[in-house]
């Protein structure tokens, strides 16, 4: 404790820190982006290595035959989805059974706050069947999961795998857990129905009739979509409900399998290359991490693995690609792949635990782990905690005597009202921007000419856009309290506040957090009364949590090699934020309510200051 | 005063009747911050049900709460909220009458010195005057009712509300220097939880100023006095132990409450220092650590007391913090009393050096608990070190902030005698260093 207690070295830091503040937090910002961007380096990176033993050096041997018949099962799945237009589950019953599983039903309805316009679905009713192979060789305490959705387009080839698998393992005698076939209805809506259901629990209000057989308690699940009937990839997704990711050593598993049979595989979409060294290979590495921290920091699930992980699951979503190379795989390969990741899931002892839960890919052989990650996000914090430091320092020594603490305080000091007032009219705009859009949707399709979706969405940016009005008002209601300190305080309780909740983010959701650090700590470090009011306003609402969002939009396009106009990113814009939305009433993410009731507030409260009189 | 403080209690009582209403309330009362082993609400319930069901409330090993608090449940349980809604009312007003009379002492005192010219002439900007002492009850009283942690503690039903309404109880009838009253109140607080037991030195010491009896171990009058008090308290203590043998019928509680307390069975995760030590240990070290850390908690007592033998309203305070801090099952109910007692020492701010790194290492664990735990037992994510680490800060920083008081209150003592600007031997101006 020598440097705080020791009044003169103490001195001597606290000086440092307030005379260099500004350099100090330069250097700081561009530390923390150069070293996020390094992380996509990948001499920087670990390459992925299997850390369970269970999984790491036992051999199977993948014998699964039957990919053609699947591929025929598949299309029979798809002629009787055609003819019943929906799912056909008396038929997937009858089959499974004939394949010697247990067979059960779910039934399910949900009806949505406002229609899906993506999916074109308001009010969702629909069937989950599946079987149960019950384990022969151990106590039937534990399971897997293998599960397709029923989708009204394509997906019939996963449907069609997913029956030849069950008729393949059916035979086998080595499984110690349960393994459940499940094809569900209405992707997400669907799973959700089933895993509540399984574990009992109802966190959505979402109507289901309970499951009449049930397995162990579920160790890992994938998910399995495939629409064609060769491939030529297949493409591994992570990414589930607020950000979770599985162990790694899932994803370890499926490269590890990849690379055993020769199946070109890929994360985001991306082939791995060997070119670390060259621009183009290093740029490819950061796009592949970028988008990984798109869709993690966009909190939903990108697959229908994604809630599986709320229930201590490891789960992951097996994509198959069909684009135009030359190097094709037929089903039987992908048979033999999922056959081997499920022995080698068989043999677990415990769970998924020993390697990483929070990591990045930049490729699928390489990860940076939270160790690596996280210098990033706190070089960005530091520079709140300095500015906090400096306006600390600031209120606590008007300009008289030195001595270690004795110095006279006593200004008029500013009263918690000029605090407390921001404080609470922000936040009663962020409920604002919480409950009304929903509450609000009936009203505005009666007087305007919009659909509900759209409704909600525009009532949405007019809470928030309304939301900049309003700071101006507040201290009005406290004539000649907009003092230099009162500011100062307001500054630095929103500070601490800001660092305090990018911080319990970025520990939940590390690239939500840290985009939205990227954000908002400029405005939080800069913004003071005295710059000029029209161009700091308009880059405060440039670096807003809207406007992050929507270049967000357009960066994600740009990443996919998919890049939109400007109207079309607009309407997709719109699209985003009633998925968001729906994300949360449908599943309970996190993002739209933190966006709302927190991030928004705080960063009123710097608009705020800025408008300061 | 009157309005202000009605004003405040009826705010204060709003909100905890709107959160009492809300969903919330169910979320907060399972928070490990809020309730421990000893003070959940469900456990009362389950000691109330196994009691109408005529068998020992102590027969499982669910209910670790005292028989008159179960007794009490017994009568009021329908009333649960308002009781406790209650208990908080009586703390504040407690804590704010105490406060008022206190300030009161502190500035007969000071104008008595100032009159005898005790104190050196540049010290006169530390001289407290009665404009600034004015609004010190109410802000006691608002940092209680209005601390976020009291109202957690107070929606989650925790009993640690009560047993802060006994202390407060205790405290009053100290500063208002009625004998008998502390002492009764004393061997409560103490049957609630022993470690109370640590704060029979402040009253003794408070109690002896009062009534000018010099601490002088060679004086008959000292030790005549301690003799008087013990009997009170001991026999106090006696009298509620009897009456709950009589409740009961049995000594179950005696195992059930102290040797919980004392033994540290229960090893779920709060925010004290007990959990994660005592789940890692090696068996056969756990009896020796017990004891260590146990007598962690009174140890401090003896040396508190040499050194602050004129204050004995701050060595409460600080007697209040080390057993918040160090014992086996805090809760964040706890934390809110001594916190309650900040604004007494208003006037030490300009002699406090780590304020602004404490707070905000509070704010930012305070924020950082349930996140970890999300991590760790929903998300499966992180693990118990996290939350542990978080905990270790959380009490780092509330030492930190306790020993910062300390050494304000020294210094500014120190001032008193000395003067405020030192100098040195050959002149140059002097800075007090502490090592």
């Amino acid at each position: 404790m020598g440097l705080l207690s020791d009044p003169n070295r103490r001195r001597a830091l606290i000086s440092l820190l307030t005379r260099l503040n500004t350099p100090i937090c330069l250097v700081c910002y561009m530390a923390g982006v150069a070293w996020f961007m390094g992380l996509a380096f990948e001499p920087f990176t670990l390459r992925t290595y299997m850390s369970e033993n269970a999984m790491g050096s036992t051999m199977v041997e993948e014998r699964f035959p039957a990919g053609e018949r699947a591929l025929a099962t598949g299309r029979e799945f798809a002629a009787h989805k055609k003819k019943v237009g929906g799912m056909p589950v008396d038929w997937l019953v009858k089959t499974m059974q004939a394949r010697g599983l247990e067979v059960f039903t779910q039934s399910f309805s949900r009806t949505l706050p406002f229609p899906d316009e993506n999916k074109e679905r308001y009010m969702v009713k629909g069937t989950n069947v599946y079987g149960i192979l019950r384990a022969p060789r151990a106590p039937r305490t534990e399971a897997l999961v293998l599960s397709a959705p029923c989708s009204p387009g394509d997906n019939n080839q996963a449907v069609g795998l997913l029956l030849g698998l069950a008729q393949y393992f059916r035979n086998q005698i080595y499984w110690a857990k349960d393994i459940i076939f499940l094809v569900n209805e209405h992707d997400l809506i669907g799973m959700q129905a089933w895993l509540e259901g399984y574990h009992h629990t109802n966190t959505t209000g979402m109507d289901w009739s309970p499951l009449q057989g049930r397995g162990g308690s579920i160790q890992a699940a994938l998910s399995l979509e495939l629409s064609s009937d060769v491939i030529t990839s297949l493409d591994l997704v992570l990414e589930g409900l607020n950000g979770q990711l599985p162990n790694l050593d899932l994803a370890n598993l499926f490269y590890a399998f990849c690379q055993k049979i020769g199946v070109l595989c890929t994360i985001q979409g991306k082939l791995q290359r060997n070119d670390w060294d060259s621009v183009s290979g290093y740029s490819h590495a950061v796009q592949t991490m970028m988008l990984m921290v798109m869709k993690q920091a966009s909190g939903r699930p990108w697959g229908d693995h994604g809630l599986f992980l709320r229930y201590h699951i490891e789960a992951a979503t097996i994509k198959g690609i069909n684009s135009f190379r030359q190097y094709k795989t037929d089903a039987t390969t992908i048979g033999r792949l999922l056959e081997g990741m499920y022995r080698k899931l068989n043999n677990l002892l415990e769970r998924l635990h020993q390697s990483y839960f929070f990591y990045l890919m930049p490729s699928l052989s390489h990860f940076v782990s939270i160790g690596y990650y996280m210098p990033a996000f706190g070089l960005l914090t530091v520079i709140l905690l300095l500015r906090a430091l400096d306006l600390w320092v600031q209120l606590a020594t008007p300009p008289t005597r030195t001595e270690d603490g004795v110095a006279d305080i006593e200004q008029s000091s500013p009263g918690v009202l000029s605090v407390l007032t921001p404080l609470v009219i922000s936040h009663l705009t962020g409920v604002a921007l919480y409950t009304l859009p929903i509450r609000f949707q009936e009203m505005a399709v009666e007087h305007f000419p919009v659909s509900e979706t759209e409704a909600v969405v525009l009532t949405a940016i007019a809470v928030y856009t309304a939301g900049l009005a309003l700071p101006h008002n507040t201290h009005r209601f406290l004539s000649g309290e907009g003092t230099e300190q009162g500011w100062r305080v307001l500054k630095l309780v929103a500070v601490l506040y800001l660092a305090v909740l990018l911080g319990c983010t970025a520990l939940i959701n590390f690239s939500l957090g840290f985009i939205l650090a990227l954000t908002l700590v400029p405005v939080a470090a800069f913004v003071t009364p005295h710059i000029p009011k029209v161009l700091s306003a308009f880059i405060l609402v440039i670096l807003s949590p809207a406007c992050t969002l929507l270049f967000s939009v357009f960066f994600f396009q740009e990443l996919q090699e998919m890049p939109v106009s400007f109207q079309d990113g607009w309407l997709l814009y719109l699209s985003v934020i009633s998925q968001g939305i729906l994300d949360h009433f449908l599943y309970g993410s996190l993002v739209y309510p933190l966006i709302a009731l927190l991030v928004y507030p705080c960063w009123l409260l710097f608009w705020n200051i800025l408008f300061w009189k | 005063m009157a309005a202000p403080l009605t004003l405040l209690l009826l705010v204060a009582v709003t909100i905890r009747a709107a959160l009492f209403r809300s969903s919330l309330s169910e979320l907060i009362a399972e928070r490990v911050e809020v309730v421990s082993p000893l003070t959940a609400w469900k456990r009362v319930i389950e000691g109330l049900a196994l009691l109408d069901l005529g068998v020992s409330p102590y027969s499982g090993d669910v209910f670790h709460e005292t028989p008159l608090i179960i007794y009490l449940f017994h009568f009021v349980v329908d009333y649960a909220e308002i009781t406790f809604m209650l208990a908080d009312v009586i703390t504040a007003v407690a804590l704010y009458l105490a406060v008022k009379d206190y300030n009161k002492q502190v500035f007969r005192k000071q104008k008595f010195a100032l009159e005898a010219d005790r104190y050196p002439l540049d010290c006169l900007e530390l001289i407290r005057s009665p404009k600034e002492m004015y609004y010190i009850p109410l802000k006691v009283a608002m940092f209680y009712l209005l601390n976020p942690f009291t109202i957690l503690s107070c929606v989650a039903k925790s009993t640690c509300g009560l047993n802060n309404a006994v202390i407060a109880l205790f405290i009053l009838s100290t500063i208002k220097g009625n004998v008998l009253l502390s002492a009764i109140f004393l061997s409560l607080a103490t049957y609630q939880s022993i470690y109370p037991l640590t704060l029979c030195a402040p009253a003794l010491l408070y109690l002896m100023q009062r009534q000018y009896i010099p601490v002088n171990f060679r004086r008959a009058s000292f030790w005549w006095f301690i003799v008087q008090y013990a009997f009170m308290y001991l026999g106090s203590l006696f009298v509620i132990i009897c009456l709950s043998f009589f409740l009961l019928g049995s000594w179950d509680y005696l195992p059930s409450v102290y040797g919980f307390i004392l033994s540290v069975p229960d090893l779920t995760p709060n925010i004290g220092l007990f959990w994660y030590f005592f789940a890692e240990m090696f068996e056969h070290f756990r009896l020796f650590f017990l004891c260590v850390f146990q007598i962690n908690v009174f140890f401090y007592t003896i040396p508190l007391s040499i050194k602050l033998k004129e204050h004995p309203v701050f060595l409460i305070f600080m007697q209040l913090a080390v057993i918040s801090i160090f014992k086996s099952y805090p809760t964040v109910g706890d934390i809110a009393l001594y916190l309650a007692f900040l604004p007494v020492w208003s006037h030490l701010h300009r002699f406090l050096r780590n304020i602004f790194l404490v707070s905000c290492v509070l704010l930012a664990c305070s924020a950082l608990f349930p996140v970890l735990w999300h991590l760790w037992i929903y998300a499966g994510s992180a693990n118990s070190n996290f939350y542990y680490a978080i905990t270790l800060l959380f009490n780092v920083a509330q030492i930190l902030l306790v020993s910062d008081y300390f050494y304000a209150f020294l210094r500014r003592e120190h001032h008193l005698t000395y003067g405020l600007y030192l100098k040195r031997k050959d002149g140059s101006e002097a800075t007090l260093v502490l090592k």
